[in-house]
């Protein structure tokens, strides 16, 4: 990661004379969660949880834009869970922008491929920060080399990566987690080169009419891993397998319907498998004659991956990353209050459809004056079987409140 | 397992619209439905195509933009923003605009592209810079308010001549000024408005004033025009103050000074565009 940052900066100075533009801000915020129930593990916290994120934003660019260089360091200080506490160079990189239509980024970034809401199957290229938050949308920045080619048929990327992120976990204090602690200073790696390995990425995205589509294709290191059990030190050790996935991600546009479609076929982990997610949003604008928006939101959720454990060199491994999603219904409701203050309310459930296991979250978020976010969340894991990946969580409800002010 | 927040989402209105105020991106031809069948509407239809038409050929514009809230106790909420739009290239299409947010900061570098249509609904991708996902939204909200402003979507769209039906009422002194007072009739479905009085000034033929009639036919709100400069034979109001005469507050929308003929093209309002804005 530091070496891509040293040769995007390396790629500036030979444009010194160019006049640019610096623009430096921050987010710094306060955060605490609450945690009613007693842990299930010996370890975890018990129900207070303290945290300080500071993410200050430091760019520059040149008055045509053709030149721009960002910097995006974040740290977070938690007061319970060390493995929470940690730094991460969210972006970091150099991106020259011709005229022409196509743009060079270097360094440490992050891209969002996919459509649907409830999950981000086709989303490939970065890791997720797992201790940030449990819906995998916080994500580590991924060194890079990135062409992307701007036609009027369409948009290509192409990727070139090395520098691995190894998935972030909760550690022994950490809440919600399994009841194994995942050791993410021992992981597996099956390929050689470990994190200085080459992965390859390419994406192909378009609209036509009302249709929105990309098709895309990742050859390299799983940013799921695989857990195998470390029976001597009854922890979890993540592996790291090389594999191959084809996705495509499509959206539907008409009046006030959004219809939504992402899949992907992955080879590597285990049998080859499918996964599919689709569903609608629909919004009902002024409800009641109010100025507020309600969006409805319903999406299923298949996944076809191996379950159970094979037998591998360093232990028994589970055959494929561990998913909620197998077959699974999510349904969610987004409130606009349309507001100066952008006032906003998110509710959702997924229940799933073997075992009716309900996840449930509410979110609520507000301004306050010109610098000043409020946001409050909560999430409910109800009713898992002992059976479903969920139930080691099943006491782990928790309430966050954040307040962020921006510089 | 979470859905995205999207500051936007409901107040993404059609910024191609936005800048359709300042753009008048109509259809130019004659639409004989919104001409109508009698002196006085054909009169009105005739002086508000000689408006809109006093604007084409523009090519490219850019310009900052301040909108700022009052509420009836008086308390500011300020927006600021930047418009690049890009004139149409035929009578068949619409304007493209592209619409970035500088403040409020944790709204900072949410974009709004749109690909306006004469018929129907526009294309518009909305970027959200903290995911960085681009998503294609809905553009069929046409009454609602605009970021929480005392503007609705449909607002920005004032000046496509072919949306209306007129009525010429008469001359009018206003600020000194001759006007000519029209009235006009949304022909599009789900407007907030039964009917819209406009001033158009007999010397720049601009309009100066406009009134908006709600769904019961009462005043609902009364916009200003101000401010108005001459770019090259192109005309643009710089204040646009909207006062809603039924909750007494404001909103005052304050254009920097433009750039035109920037050299831009439809490269530049591309959807791939917008992961690289920033």
């Amino acid at each position: 990661m530091k070496r891509s940052l040293f040769a995007a900066l390396a790629l500036c100075a030979p444009f010194p004379a160019l006049a640019g533009e610096w623009d430096f801000g921050a987010e710094v915020a306060a955060e605490l969660r609450y945690f009613p129930n007693d842990p299930t593990f010996p370890g975890q916290l018990e129900h207070i949880q303290p945290s300080f994120v500071v993410q200050p934003d430091i760019r520059w660019e040149t008055e045509d834009r053709s030149h721009q260089v960002v910097v995006i360091p974040f740290v977070r200080v938690d007061g319970q869970d060390e493995e929470r506490t940690h730094f991460d160079l969210r972006e970091g990189y150099y991106r020259y922008n011709a005229d022409a239509g196509w743009s060079l980024m270097l360094g440490a970034a992050k891209v969002f491929w996919g459509k649907t809401e409830s999950r981000h199957l086709v989303d490939i290229i970065n890791q997720s920060d797992t201790v940030e938050d449990v819906d995998e949308e916080d994500k580590l920045g991924q060194p890079m080399a990135n062409l992307t080619l701007l036609n009027d048929w369409g948009t290509v990327d192409l990727f070139v990566m090395s520098g691995f992120r190894d998935r972030t976990f909760p550690g022994v204090d950490g809440r919600p987690r399994f009841g194994l602690v995942v050791d993410t200073d021992n992981p597996i790696f099956t390929r050689d080169w470990r994190r200085g390995a080459i992965d390859v990425a390419a994406r192909y995205s378009h609209y036509i009419g009302n249709w929105d589509f990309g098709v895309s294709v990742f050859h390299g290191t799983s940013r799921e891993p695989r857990f195998a059990i470390d029976i001597p030190t009854q922890r979890i050790l993540p592996v790291y397998d090389k594999i191959t996935q084809g996705g495509l991600d499509l959206q539907y546009t008409k009046d006030a319907w959004l219809w939504k479609l992402e899949a992907i076929v992955r080879e590597g982990q285990g049998d080859v498998f499918f996964a599919g997610v689709g569903g609608f949003e629909y919004t009902l604008y002024q409800i009641f004659g109010s100025g507020f928006d309600l969006g409805l939101l319903a999406e299923y959720q298949y996944d076809g991956r191996d379950e159970g454990f094979v037998i591998e060199d360093f232990g028994p491994t589970l055959a494929a990353p561990v998913t909620f999603a197998d077959n699974d219904v999510f349904a969610g409701a987004r409130l606009a209050f349309n507001d100066p203050q952008d006032t906003s309310m998110l509710a959702g459930v997924t229940v799933d459809a073997n075992d009716q296991f309900l996840g449930m979250f509410i979110e609520a978020e507000r301004r306050l004056g010109s610098s000043w976010t409020a946001e409050l969340e909560a999430r409910l894991f109800l009713n898992p079987d002992p059976g479903n990946a969920a139930f080691p969580i099943r006491n782990d409800d928790f309430i966050t409140f954040r307040l962020t002010r921006f510089f | 397992m979470l859905l995205h927040k999207n500051p936007f989402r409901a107040k993404t209105l059609t910024f191609a619209a936005m800048t359709a105020l300042i753009s008048a991106s109509s259809a130019l031809a004659d639409d004989p439905a919104a001409r109508g069948d009698t002196p006085e509407s054909q009169k009105g239809y005739d002086i508000s195509a000689r408006s809109d038409r006093s604007d084409s050929g523009y090519g490219d514009s850019k310009v900052d933009a301040r909108m700022v809230l009052r509420n009836r106790a008086g308390q500011e909420t300020v927006r600021n923003f930047s418009f690049t739009t890009l004139e149409k290239e035929t009578e068949d299409v619409g304007d493209k605009s592209l619409v970035v947010f500088q403040s409020p900061r944790d709204v900072e570098g949410t974009a709004l592209l749109s690909h306006a249509k004469i018929l129907d609904p526009d294309d518009q991708w909305l970027f959200l810079p903290a995911l960085k996902r681009v998503k294609r939204i809905s553009s069929s909200n046409k009454s609602g308010a605009f970021v929480g402003s005392e503007f609705a979507f449909e607002d920005f769209t004032i000046t496509e001549l072919n949306k209306f039906t007129y009525n010429y009422v008469g001359e009018e002194e206003l600020d000194g000024m001759t006007m000519d007072v029209i009235e006009r009739f949304p022909r599009y479905e789900k407007s907030g408005y039964t009917k819209q009085k406009s001033w158009v000034d007999q010397d720049i033929f601009q309009a100066r004033k406009l009134e908006f009639y709600d769904r019961k036919g009462e005043l609902l709100k009364t916009l200003i025009l101000s401010d108005y400069r001459e770019y090259d034979g192109v005309w643009r109001a710089h204040t646009l103050s909207m006062v809603n005469a039924q909750t007494g507050k404001q909103t005052d929308l304050v254009y920097d000074t433009y750039s035109f003929k920037n050299g831009l093209d439809a490269n530049d309002f591309q959807q791939g565009i917008l992961t690289r804005l920033r």
